[in-house]
Order: C-alpha cells, then sequence, then structure tokens
C-alpha cells in the first residue's frame, strides 16, 4: 500500500507556560531557546498508524511536510521510525494559521508524488489546534475522509476505521484512495530505534519550493486575518485550606463546597 | 430576502429530539450579533424525521427555519451532510455560518469552507461584529490555552465558525414569536455511499450529561485505579455532579473515553469543578478553566493544578474524599 503522511514540526506542547512568550508586534510565538520544536505528537500517531499498515501488508510510506528547509527534526524522527522517503515543501512565507494555503501546498504535493492509496495526517497541530487540514485537502483531492481514527484496518484493499466520537463509537468502511486523520486513541507511536536513527541520518530528503507544486495559492490563502495574539493566563490565586490533620481540613473544604453548591 | 445581512446556524438535535443547548446558545448569540446590524438568523436542521422540533426554535429567535428532511440521513454522514448545509448556504447567502465546536462541526466546517472559499475559524470562544468595518471578529484558543487569537473575517466573504460550549448565552423562549419555516426539497438530497457507515454506538451516559452539569467532579492518575474512580462517582451522586477524567484514566481504560475532559476530550465549564488527583497539565486545563471556581485535592503541594484552582487541599484523596462524602451527605439531609 502506498501511504503519504502529512507531519508537522510545532512547538514542544509540554513547553511549561513560564517559558511561553509572545511577540505583540509580529503577532507570533517567540521559539524558546534550548527547546528545539518537535514533531506533532498527532502526527507520530500518524506515522505509526502507516507503519502498522506497512508491516502488515507492505508497501511504502512517504512523509512530507510543510516549513523551514532547514529544520528537518519532524521528518527525520519520521524517517527513523520506519518511514521510507521524506519532502520537505518550502512554505516559509505562509500564515501559521491558514488552514486552505496549508491544505492547499500539501494536496499539490501529493499530486506531485503521483500514485498513492491512503494519505494519513494527526487530528490537529499541537500549536493552533485547527483539525482542518485533512478535511481541507480531502476537499481539494476529491477523495472520502474519516477523521479523528482509532483503528484502520486494511481487508481486501478497503478500509475499515474506527473512530471514537464525544458520545460513542462509530467504524465507517471505505474504499481508496482516501484521508484518514488519526487521534490519540491510536496508541502509543513507536520510538525510533538506535538503527532507525542512524539508518534515516543518512537518508535524503527531497527539497521542494512553491514553484514546484505550482504556485497558485492565493487561490485559496488569506481569508481571515490575524489582528491579535496575547497569551492568556489560566491561574487563579489559590486558597489552600489547613487544618489540624486531614479530615479538619476536609470538613473545612466540604463547607466551602457546599456554599458554592448553594449559589 | 434582498441585501438584508444574515445568520445561518447548523442545528444539531440530541436524543431527546430537542435542539441542543449548545444549538441554543448558538441562537442566542446569533440574534446578539443580528441586532448590531437588523439582520436576520436562520436555523438550519437536518433531520431524518421529527420536524416539530423547528418549531420550538423560532420562540428562541429564529426568522427563518430551513428543514431538510430526508429518511436517509443520519447525522454520522459528514459527506451527505456538508453537501446538504453548503447547498442551504448557497440559497440562504449568510455573511456568517455558526455551528458548535461538535463532532459534526469539527468536519463539516473545513470541508463546507473550502467548497464556499469561505473564511473559516474553529473553537471560537467569542464571535463580535466590527461595525466600522463590518465584519466579524472572531477570538480562539490556541497552543493548548496558552494563548488567544483574535481574528478578522475578510470583506464580503462569508464566514464560517465553530464555537465553543458556554461561549454564548441561549435566549429564554418567547411565546407567540413570529417566524417562517422553508422546506428545503430534498431532490438535491444525495446520500454519500463511498464513505459506509457500518457501525454508530451511541453511549448513554449514567446520570447528568457532562455538557450539562453544573458541578464536575473529575478525576486524574493520582486516583491509581477504577476504585477512586467509585469513591468520584459516590461524592458526585451526593453533589448531584457529573463524572469526568483526564487523559490517564482513559488511556489506562478505569474509565470510557466519553468522560474525557481537556483538548482531546469535552471542553466544560461548570459553577464548580473538583479536581481530585490531577496533576494540571495544559492540556486537561484548557477543558476546563471556563469553570466558575476550582477545587484540587492532591497529596503533592506543587502540582499545577494548584495554580490554576481558586481552593486548595494538599491530601491523600483517599482520607480525604471519605469525609467530603460524610460532610457533604449530612447537609443534603
Amino acid at each position: 500500500m502506498e501511504i503519504i503522511v502529512c507531519v508537522k514540526q510545532v512547538l514542544d506542547p509540554d513547553l511549561p507556560p513560564m517559558k511561553f512568550s509572545i511577540d505583540l508586534r509580529k503577532n507570533c510565538v517567540i521559539p524558546p531557546e534550548g527547546m528545539p520544536p518537535v514533531m506533532n505528537p498527532y502526527d507520530a500517531l500518524a506515522v505509526e498508524a502507516a507503519l502498522r499498515i506497512k508491516e502488515q501488508l507492505g508497501g511504502k510510506i512517504t512523509v512530507i511536510s510543510l516549513g523551514d528547509p532547514s529544520k528537518e527534526e519532524a521528518v527525520r524522527k519520521a524517517l527513523a521510525m520506519g518511514a521510507d522517503e521524506a519532502v520537505i515543501i518550502s512554505a516559509d512565507s505562509l500564515d501559521e494559521y491558514d488552514g486552505f494555503a496549508k491544505a492547499w501546498l500539501l494536496s499539490k504535493a501529493v499530486k506531485k508524488i503521483g500514485a498513492y492509496d491512503l494519505i494519513l495526517c494527526g487530528r490537529q497541530a499541537a500549536d493552533w489546534d485547527l483539525g482542518v487540514t485533512g478535511s481541507i485537502m480531502a476537499e481539494y483531492l476529491g477523495v472520502p475522509v474519516v477523521t479523528r481514527a482509532k483503528m484502520i484496518e486494511v481487508v481486501d484493499g478497503k478500509l475499515t476505521v474506527e473512530r471514537v466520537t464525544g458520545n460513542g463509537n462509530e467504524t465507517y468502511q471505505l474504499g481508496t484512495p482516501a484521508l484518514i486523520s488519526v487521534s490519540s486513541e491510536m496508541g502509543q507511536a513507536r520510538i525510533p530505534s538506535g538503527w532507525g536513527i542512524i539508518a534515516a541520518a543518512k537518508k535524503q530528503i527531497s527539497q521542494w519550493t512553491q514553484a514546484d507544486t505550482g504556485n497558485d495559492i492565493g487561490k485559496v490563502s488569506g481569508r481571515n486575518d490575524l489582528l491579535r495574539l496575547y497569551a492568556s493566563s489560566q491561574e487563579r490565586v489559590c486558597a489552600f485550606i489547613e487544618g489540624e490533620n486531614t479530615i479538619e481540613a476536609a470538613t473545612r473544604l466540604a463547607e466551602i463546597i457546599a456554599d458554592i453548591g448553594k449559589r | 430576502m434582498g441585501t438584508e445581512k444574515r445568520i445561518l446556524v447548523i442545528g444539531e438535535i440530541d436524543h431527546g429530539n430537542k435542539l441542543t443547548s449548545l444549538t441554543q446558545e448558538l441562537l442566542g448569540g446569533a440574534r446578539k450579533l443580528a441586532e448590531q446590524f437588523a439582520g436576520s438568523v436562520d436555523l438550519l436542521v437536518i433531520t431524518a424525521g421529527n420536524q416539530e422540533l423547528a418549531w420550538d426554535s423560532i420562540c428562541r429567535g429564529v426568522d427563518h427555519v430551513y428543514v431538510v428532511a430526508h429518511p436517509g440521513i443520519t447525522l454520522c454522514d459528514v459527506e451527505t451532510i456538508t453537501s446538504v448545509a453548503s447547498e442551504v448556504c448557497k440559497q440562504a447567502q449568510p455573511a456568517l455560518c455558526l455551528m458548535g465546536q461538535t463532532d459534526l462541526g469539527r468536519d463539516i466546517a473545513p470541508r463546507m469552507a473550502a467548497r464556499l472559499e469561505a473564511g473559516l475559524c474553529m473553537d471560537c470562544t467569542d464571535v463580535s461584529y466590527e461595525p466600522e468595518q463590518d465584519r466579524f471578529v472572531q477570538t480562539r484558543p490556541t497552543y493548548g490555552g496558552k494563548a488567544m487569537a483574535v481574528l478578522a473575517s475578510g470583506p464580503g466573504k462569508l464566514q464560517i465558525d465553530t464555537v465553543r460550549a458556554k461561549s454564548m448565552t441561549p435566549l429564554d423562549c418567547e411565546q407567540g414569536r413570529a417566524g417562517e419555516k422553508i422546506f428545503v426539497s430534498d431532490d438535491h438530497v444525495q446520500v454519500d455511499t463511498k464513505v459506509k457507515l457500518l457501525n454508530c454506538e451511541r453511549i448513554h451516559e449514567e446520570g447528568i450529561r457532562l455538557e450539562d452539569a453544573k458541578i464536575i467532579v473529575a478525576g486524574g492518575g493520582g486516583l491509581g485505579g477504577q476504585q477512586g474512580f467509585q469513591m468520584l462517582r459516590d461524592l458526585a451522586h451526593i453533589l448531584n455532579a457529573a463524572v469526568g477524567a483526564t487523559r490517564v484514566p482513559v488511556d489506562e481504560k478505569w474509565v470510557p473515553h466519553h468522560m474525557e475532559i481537556g483538548q482531546t476530550g469535552k471542553i466544560v465549564s461548570p459553577d464548580l469543578y473538583v479536581a481530585v488527583g490531577i496533576s494540571g497539565a495544559t492540556q486537561h486545563i484548557t477543558g476546563c478553566s471556563g469553570s466558575g471556581k476550582i477545587v484540587a485535592i492532591n497529596k503533592d503541594p506543587d502540582a499545577n493544578i494548584f495554580r490554576v484552582a481558586d481552593y486548595g487541599l494538599v491530601a491523600d484523596y483517599k482520607e480525604a474524599l471519605p469525609v467530603l462524602i460524610e460532610k457533604l451527605g449530612e447537609k443534603v439531609r
């Protein structure tokens, strides 16, 4: 099975709030020193899903990513996990929040790659949390899509996809080519082996420019303007409930809870 | 319908065959926006059967109700719903299309926006209108809630927004309010066959739904197992509360997935949120930071949860919860 996986490099989502700061004039996050970007954790699960299918059926996994060609961490990690080939499409000028421009460029890259059975991506990127790229790509490519998958099975060339929703479980069946976005219920993404890392370091990553994919991004980009980006503090002042022992303190807390409950 | 500026709300129906509370919130929010430009609020209801609920919406601030009734439609069929909703958008020509940040909204909003060449903002916590610029301004959390982004709609373009639950205020029902019901012919409804639904299990939650609860008692990895959650359920029962969880108990299969609160689970904003054995990872906090008051119980005095809580108790939950259950139980009696 020919599988294309879209991966994105993001600011480490586990970055402590103290290290998170925003350039208010440029409306963007200031990359913290000593914290390199990481592969979007949901995309790592998409790579994992691709590897599970390849282990069962064989085939090839191509990783594609938009971004600064000098920053290869995410695609190198995907190669180290076991992906076969990788392409970075230079996209410095894209606005972070422009899901249409990104989906457009990724779709163009998919078309340039040509034959594929399945496109996988993470359910959302852990920076802008839009969760739209996969669905918009499916529209631009005219292929069926199932989002936020928990499990993908391939039987006789057909895909059976299970997904978890807010109030239940759903199972879908669809043919190929198709696009599936993957959610955290997929399980754990594998950690690259030492051998995988060595092999990945030797691999050539193809570098494409927007000219390689067709320079017509203006058709879809720039529908919304970012007016402002600001840090949002969720912090509150915590009143610690004290007591001689837990029983006493918990008794006081019970009174506070009862009070709030009455309001 | 002329040049009047219109807002179209994509409605969702719950298992009790009523508009969901989120849809009612959207209608309240849409009415407030529409008053600023003397526009109208329209509602689209896509249903396989009962159309009566459409009338109920008129008293809640709707001017035109579009009803698409087709026996083959289910809300799991994203492709068909995308086509139908896009078609109605072309017919109604709204300036703004609102829907909930639900499983359905997450799926149809980007696809409709791609088809209709519309602007798109996901998971908005606020939508306002700027008359000077004649544009909609949306606020949404990013970076797992560490930042807020404010985005403007483009001139003369349809703007599609999904809205987070509890961000807008529903209107009370105004009896006798006038509105128009428009049946959309289902001739063009072509049920998609490329993606076949094999199974659609709905979990019937016991007790109060997380989305509707005024009080939520939630547990994290610190509970150590299913037994801890039994204790939480006892407390929830006394408080008339719903029970939620963080990622760890879900991943460990102590509790089912639909109980998850956080970035990949449900976003809740009850009046009172009691966090037990929860460390306070950003991905969880983003799901509950809109709560009125947050009470945290954790053994570790340095746990991040205390930074976002109003009241904290540093204690082993196994010692603290029985006391809470006993004392609060007395008060209820």
